[in-house]
């Protein structure tokens, strides 16, 4: 591994804030980056395994057009994108306990992808850099 | 015309950035030394991903050929 950690925090929960960050952590992974991806709020609710593939919607700025031409372009679902990351790299995806706990979750409730859950203290551990927050 | 002799072929045209380099890094792991893997590609991105990637993974890009609407990407496995 080389270069400094990708740190990500995932707030928003839909499909194309997903799509994004599971793109950006394919490209640091493929890069050779370490990413360390910590989930809260909508992103850990989108996360759920009983509905990771489910329609989540688009962020508000898409407006009817936008998503429209989203819904035209398909692609990969930005699961299978984390999950391909996950398999070329060092990618380490943890849950929010706070949000865990606002939400009612445990982690059998999660999609397997999610490695663990851990306190916002222990993320920080593992920063090394900047904090990408979407 | 590409000249090496192509080990495997992956036809990633019409995926998304950066689903043709992540089919790329597939093979090459699941591919022997001396491999030679081509990629059929559409995405833009894939035209400046691919050879930062090769770059960084120490492989060898033979040739990048424009086709009609897509890019072929002949690599050599090198390690």
């Amino acid at each position: 591994m080389d270069g400094q950690t990708l740190s990500l925090v995932l707030f928003s929960g839909t499909d194309d804030k997903l799509n994004a960050a599971a793109v950006l952590t394919a490209g640091a992974a493929a890069m050779g980056r370490k990413v360390n991806v910590f989930l809260q709020y909508w992103a850990l609710d989108a996360f759920r395994s009983d509905r990771i593939t489910k329609d989540h919607g688009v962020a508000p700025e898409a407006g009817s057009e936008g998503a429209a031409i989203l819904a035209r372009h398909g692609g990969q679902h930005w699961s299978d994108t984390f999950r391909q990351a996950k398999s070329i790299g060092e990618v380490a995806i943890h849950a929010c306990s706070l949000s865990m706990e606002v939400l009612g979750l445990s982690m059998e409730d999660l999609d397997p992808l999610v490695d663990d859950q851990e306190g916002v203290a222990s993320f920080f551990m593992n920063v090394d850099g900047p904090v990408t927050f979407i | 015309m590409t000249t090496a002799n192509v080990t495997r072929s992956i036809d990633a045209r019409g995926m998304p950035c950066p689903g043709p380099l992540m089919s790329l890094i597939g093979a090459i792991r699941e591919g022997r030394v001396g491999d030679v893997i081509e990629v059929l590609s559409s995405d833009a991105g894939s035209r400046t991903d691919i050879p930062a990637w090769i770059q960084k993974a120490g492989h060898d890009l033979v040739e990048i050929v424009d086709e009609d609407g897509f890019a072929r990407f002949v690599v050599r496995k090198a390690r």
